[in-house]
């Protein structure tokens, strides 16, 4: 894989992983397109530009991990992992298939290049302060990112989680909440609202930052200074759109988990074009 | 309790302390050992642990489904982490993190349950583990591990150390009897026979092994020869050992310190039916959760002494 920190390049990327994004949740007609489209660019950011990951030696002991802790966003994780060599493009469409490594929610047991296995919400942030507490018995410079759903930090165990890296200064972590205000049910206002949500971090003891989730440039400045944060794990609050890049999709509660139909996959590669 | 018999059975540590001991001996043989407690390391027993190595220690505080997935990252990391609590708080407010980021992705987590079953005494029902055995056994993957005393805690300790993948080891509050001989090998999947008879096999594990072999002495002075055997290894089970019980005794009776419906008790069934079935007699815990107490008067009231077991194997040689 080409890693860049070409802006131009980066967004060029999540257009071809919107692409991929839209086609395997209709093949598989079923899935999850919204929260997958809010999170692009923060995960091709990540794997593309800021993580130190190699693909061809993917158990790198001193390699950066990432855990997609809001695990129903799979297909943005399977397609990024997939542009990066990690796992085969022509099996992108076979999501959700029996026999596919491409599994409902991320499963370590068909693609052991994947971090964790997630998909029950809650769970990512603490499996990834224990890798992190790994590093740092190792000595090891790895640096650990969980991307969390908005609806997700409505787990208690986030907020166990929260406290505990919070207390311990667990500054090789960074969580990225993908603030997309959706969630299964309808909008995270009327469901259980977040507000104030950097106070809340902020009282955990976390490094907070309040970004826009779209802009490749803000992202990057964003993990710099996660990386230059000493003493305290960082929350970047990523101000992002639902089903972002397909104008139907966008802010549609119904899109959370539904799959488009053929017609309205033909609809969106165009507006992906 | 009584402690002496013609066994020899002589009071030992509890296996907690066994387990806390064994911890430490680990530790310092291997430096990708760690231990993680939610406050109550000195109940653990993890305590010890912390103490020689603290940089190895992980003090999560009251929380203990973070725990459990703090400990599947380190496992998948590379380090060997016993995550210890009361078993009732580690098994029912870690299932859920046991489940997904342990068991289905068969990380190599040690999780270590302590103060199990009703013979932690006066704290009452919220602390009881009296389900941990079955909720334990039905994750896919996990190896379950139910020493009964202090020889077969330090070996086990060490065999879930050795072994990759998740397991489940249940000790108990109580200072128990040794029953095993220092010497006594004890593996995975194994079993130990303790006693051999000819007419009815009883089965127990945990606290239930010491007070099989008190009620074999009484069996044997009324002419009745049971065999005893400690199934330590609930899952995966000794299913020769059950077989060979079944054919050669042909009556079998199940004995511990746990809900009948879903324990050891019931697996062993399993085995037996679709190898040799015979007449069985389950001693354990019937549907209903148990109150305050001494350990012995809990013990008597809900039916876990060697007059239980003498009982069941006198009903299960009517049906023979």
């Amino acid at each position: 894989m080409k890693k860049t920190s070409n802006v131009d390049e980066l967004q060029a990327i999540s257009k071809q992983v919107r692409r991929e994004i839209v086609e395997m949740i209709t093949h598989a007609k079923s899935g999850h397109p919204g929260g997958s489209l809010s999170a692009v660019e923060i995960v091709v950011t990540l794997f593309f530009d800021v993580m130190r990951h190699d693909p061809n030696n993917p158990k790198w002991p001193d390699r950066d991990r990432f855990i997609l802790s809001k695990g129903h966003a799979a297909p943005v994780l399977y397609s990024v992992m997939a542009e990066c060599g990690y796992t085969p493009k022509d099996q992108l469409n076979t999501l959700r298939k029996l026999g596919s490594i491409y599994q409902g929610h991320p499963d370590v047991r068909f693609i052991p290049s994947l971090e964790a296995s997630t998909g029950s919400l809650g769970e990512g942030l603490s499996i990834g302060i224990g890798m992190a507490l790994a590093a740092k018995l190792d000595q090891s410079p790895s640096r650990v990112f969980v991307v969390l759903g908005d609806g997700e930090i409505q787990e208690g165990q986030i907020w166990e989680a929260a406290m505990f890296a919070g207390d311990k200064g667990v500054d090789n972590l960074v969580a990225i909440v993908d603030y997309n205000h959706i969630q299964l049910d309808g909008f995270v206002n009327d469901i259980m609202p977040l507000d104030p949500l950097p106070e809340k971090w902020r009282a955990f003891n976390w490094q907070t930052l309040d970004i826009d989730g779209h802009s490749i440039p803000a992202l990057q400045s964003a993990f710099s200074e996660a990386a230059a944060n000493k003493g305290k794990p960082t929350v970047i609050i990523a101000h992002t759109i639902k089903g972002k890049g397909v104008s139907f999709m966008e802010n549609n509660p119904k899109f959370h988990g539904t799959a488009p139909t053929e017609e309205e996959m033909g609809k969106a590669l165009l507006e992906l074009a | 309790m009584e402690t002496k018999t013609k066994f020899e059975l002589k009071l030992g540590m509890a296996t907690r302390e066994a387990f806390g001991k064994a911890l430490v001996e680990l530790g310092r043989e291997n430096k990708d050992i760690m231990a993680l407690d939610p406050d109550l390391s000195k109940s653990t027993f993890t305590s010890l642990f912390a103490k020689e190595f603290p940089d190895r220690f992980v003090e999560c505080g009251i929380a203990e489904a973070n725990m459990i997935a703090i400990a599947s990252g380190l496992a998948s990391s590379g380090k060997i982490p016993f995550a210890s609590s009361f078993s009732c708080f580690a098994i029912n407010k870690g299932f859920e993190q046991l489940r997904v980021t342990a068991a289905y992705p068969n990380v190599n987590v040690k999780v270590v349950g302590t103060h199990s079953g009703i013979s932690i005494g006066e704290d009452g029902p919220s602390q009881m583990s009296i389900e941990d055995l079955g909720l334990a056994c039905s994750l896919p993957g996990f190896t379950v591990l139910c020493p009964a005393d202090e020889v077969s805690m330090h070996a086990l300790v060490r065999r879930a150390a050795e072994h990759v993948g998740p397991v489940f080891i249940r000790a108990g509050r109580p200072k128990v009897a040794i029953v095993h001989a220092a010497s006594q090998r004890f593996e995975i999947g194994e079993s130990v026979q303790l006693i051999d008879g000819h007419d009815v096999t009883i089965i127990a594990t945990g606290l239930l092994v010491a007070e099989a072999i008190r009620a074999q002495e009484s069996l044997e002075a009324e002419s009745i020869s049971a065999r005893v055997i400690d199934m330590y290894s609930i899952k995966p089970l000794d299913r020769s050992a059950i077989e060979r019980a079944a054919k050669e005794t042909h009556a079998i009776v199940v004995a511990e310190e746990h809900l009948v419906a879903s324990g050891l008790g019931v697996r062993v069934a399993q085995v037996v039916a679709e190898t040799k079935p015979c007449p069985m007699e389950f001693v354990g815990i019937r549907d209903t959760y148990a109150e305050s107490g001494t350990p012995e008067e809990l013990l008597q009231k809900y039916g876990l002494m060697a007059s239980d077991i003498v009982a069941a194997v006198k009903r299960v040689l009517i049906r023979k």
